[in-house]
């Protein structure tokens, strides 16, 4: 027993001690908020340098006033089209809006005119205020008040609460929801990847540089390969969570920066319905604080921790048993597919149907197999699941890498001493049934 | 100190060992010939508990050979190899420790080798920073520092340089003095001759030889004498093809049923005696002539 250990602590800070261990621990979380922060820095400088936009409008129905905005200004213009796209080429104008004598009932024939393609924005902007424009004077044209029309407009937006077993109200989102569920399930889909690779590599530099002989004069085969496993899974282990603890100051940090409170207190607050509901709606920002704390945070890393450990090991094993079987890397890649379709299943799964219908049958059998549940289970977390069918998967899982790791021992402890074949399926296969 | 009775292994497809018995005294340093194939790894590889042979029984100081068994053995395979990231010392600590020694015992261990192979200085560098030789040092060092009673050393001087093939061979011989038993597997038959007690050959997955260097020579010589005369007194007959250069005929002759003596005095009838010496076999010669006689049985 003490000699796995011995395997696991090796395996453990030969990799923790690395420096590229280091960098990708500590840039990682900073990498997405980063490039948020230079897409925003990018479109503010372009905000800045902006010159506004003068837009002709040529209006031959005289029906439409086209309201400013602080990117473009409209004015509406006399000139023929001659003259207006004269007045373009010239640079005078950004561009110029012909809109010819319409009928209302089947508006056609409006164009823009520019020297550039005009944005999807500018596009989608015109195209709506001129929709809008015709609506209000199709309403007018039946008689309706102007006035009216500005008092029947009003902004709508749900607020989703689930009621809770004991009683308690949560807010929900379910863009927050989709957006937990892809990041959570994505990284259990990197994690199994990237740390499934290491052990394969791992186990390759020990049968290539042939210290595994040495290594299984010491201890069994079986030790040697779970010691690897559960080593590089408690590297796993550790990055992810340095990575939660990182991005909680982080975001925290931002948040006081904000001048909103932490998340944290939100959601203390939030534990308290009375409180909650006192809280005023203050915009956006406060609107998706509500939601991230009603979202439980630590049924969800617990979760991710108990689907990241069982995906590991379940896949892990299956990658030691290749890495054993075979003299080097680019002999693994023909192993690889019965490994990688799962995974590519589950990945594409939580995309097509999880994330988009977290309770139909499809998630749910997708959630319940071990090959594909930690990765389809996350997706559906955030969204709540019952206790029977987590406790299914789970068994399931459990289950599931009892079995790979039975199956990946048996490969492992002949694949490692064999040399100079090249291992085919059959002769795979040959090993796992013989004793 | 090492019994293997009536061991079989096969593999899928071939008989790697076939009935073979060994018995490795205490104390000597043991030659394990054969050719390439013929089931030396696979024997090794079973007294190191890396596979288990399908029948037959291997004890060690009379007793089954069970896993508490490791610690006993030391053991350097052919292929060899070690971390090429990891630094020496934290490679040896590691190799010690999994072969059951406490972290202080293998410090004390390990700090003695380094300075007795004068490698000290190497203990911080990594392994893909040294040399080819002074890697197979510290391979050395991995397979003694746990201070075995039973030592494997399959090729130990391959990779080495004939300095460091020197100094290693007096690390085994100062070892046996100690009380060591060395199994040495090897095709080197200069360094069998050299150091060991005792050997046995295996070829075709059959032991096909076994004993004291003395006893597999003397059983293998072929009784037959060289002898060099002067001073001729009668005429040397022609069938026994003797060669005349330096005032000296040279010739070779079986002894034919008689006694060494009285080949001796006949000689002396013939002339003056200047050298009389039995053909002995080197170690190498049986082994070429019994891999082929076995062989092609």
């Amino acid at each position: 027993m003490s000699k796995i250990f011995l395997v696991i602590q090796r395996e453990y800070l030969a990799r923790v001690k690395k420096k590229s261990f280091l960098i990708a621990t500590l840039l990682t979380p900073l990498i997405f908020p980063a490039i948020m922060g230079i897409f925003v820095w990018i479109a503010m400088q372009e905000k800045e340098n902006q010159s506004l936009r003068i837009i002709e409008v040529i209006d031959e129905t005289n029906l439409f006033f086209m309201e400013s905005s602080e990117q473009y200004a409209f004015t509406s213009s006399v000139n023929d089209l001659d003259a207006a796209k004269k007045m373009v080429k010239e640079g005078g104008r950004y561009g110029f809006l012909h809109i010819p004598k319409l009928d209302l009932t089947d508006p056609k024939g409006i164009q823009f005119y520019g020297l550039e393609n005009p944005s999807m924005s500018l596009m989608s902007y015109l195209e709506s205020a001129l929709k809008r424009k015709i609506e209000d004077q199709k309403l007018f044209d039946k008689g309706i008040d102007p006035k009216i029309l500005k008092d029947i407009r009003t902004t709508v937006s749900i607020k989703s609460i689930t009621l809770g077993e004991k009683g308690e109200e949560k807010i929900n989102d379910a863009t927050v929801n989709y957006a937990l569920g892809f990041v959570s399930g994505i990284l259990i889909y990197i994690f199994i990847f990237v740390y499934g690779n290491q052990i394969m590599q791992g186990v390759i530099e020990e049968k290539s540089t042939r210290i595994v002989e040495i290594l299984v004069s010491s201890l069994k085969p079986f030790q040697l390969m779970m010691g690897k496993i559960v080593g590089i899974g408690a590297v796993g282990l550790t990055q992810f969570l340095i990575w939660v603890v990182l991005i909680g100051t982080l975001s925290s940090v931002v948040m006081g920066v904000m001048g909103l409170q932490m998340p944290q207190q939100q959601a203390l607050e939030l534990a308290n319905p009375e409180l909650a509901q006192n809280v005023p709606d203050s915009g956006e920002l406060a609107n998706i604080l509500q939601v991230m704390g009603g979202i439980d945070f630590i049924t969800l890393v617990s979760s991710f921790i108990v689907y990241f450990l069982g995906g590991y090991l379940l896949y892990g094993a299956l990658f030691a048993a290749i890495g054993s079987a075979v003299d080097s890397p680019s002999d693994a890649q023909q192993f690889m597919l019965p490994v990688t379709i799962p995974l590519i299943v589950a990945y594409l799964g939580l995309f097509v149907f999880v994330l988009q219908d977290p309770t139909s049958s499809v998630s749910f059998w997708l959630s319940i197999v071990p090959l594909t549940s930690p990765i389809a289970m996350m997706g559906r977390i955030s969204y709540g699941v019952p206790f029977w069918e987590l406790a299914l998967s789970l068994t399931l899982l459990i289950g599931g890498f009892l079995l790979t790791t039975w199956f990946a021992g048996k490969i492992y402890r002949i694949g490692i001493l064999m040399h100079g074949t090249k291992p085919s399926y059959k002769t795979m296969w040959k090993w796992l049934k013989s004793s | 100190m090492l019994q293997i009775t009536q061991v079989n292994k096969s593999y899928e497809n071939h008989r790697a060992l076939t009935d073979v018995d060994l018995f490795v005294p205490k104390g000597v340093i043991f030659g394990l010939l054969g050719p390439n194939g013929a089931g030396k790894t696979t024997l090794i590889r079973i007294v190191n508990q890396i596979i288990e042979q399908d029948s037959g029984t291997v004890e060690l100081d009379g007793r089954t050979l069970s896993p508490n068994d490791i610690r006993k053995i030391g053991y350097l395979p052919e292929e060899r190899g070690l971390y090429k990231k990891m630094k020496v010392w934290d490679q040896l600590i590691y190799f010690s420790r999994l072969k059951g020694l406490s972290e202080n015992e293998a410090k004390v261990q390990i700090k003695n080798w380094l300075e007795k192979l004068d490698v000290v200085s190497w203990k911080d560098k990594k392994i893909e920073d040294l040399s080819k030789g002074m890697a197979q040092k510290i391979q050395f060092i991995a397979t003694v520092v746990h201070r075995p009673t039973l030592l494997i050393l399959d090729e130990p001087f391959s990779g080495f340089d004939p300095v460091n093939a020197e100094i290693i061979k007096n690390e085994i011989l100062e070892l046996k003095e100690k009380g060591t038993t060395v199994i040495l597997s090897t095709h080197r038959m200069e360094s069998v001759e050299l150091l060991c007690d005792h050997v046995a050959m295996i070829n075709r997955s059959r032991k096909i030889l076994d004993g004291t260097i003395r006893e597999v020579k003397r059983s293998f010589r072929p009784e037959v004498f060289k002898i060099s005369l002067n001073y001729l007194k009668r005429d040397i007959p022609m069938e026994w093809t003797p060669k005349f250069s330096d005032d000296v005929w040279k010739f070779t002759l079986p002894l034919a049923g008689k006694t060494p003596n009285q080949l001796l005095s006949e000689m002396m009838e013939f002339g003056e005696v200047l050298s009389f010496r039995e053909q002995i076999p080197s170690i190498e010669e049986i082994f070429i002539h019994q891999v082929q006689a076995s062989t092609h049985e």
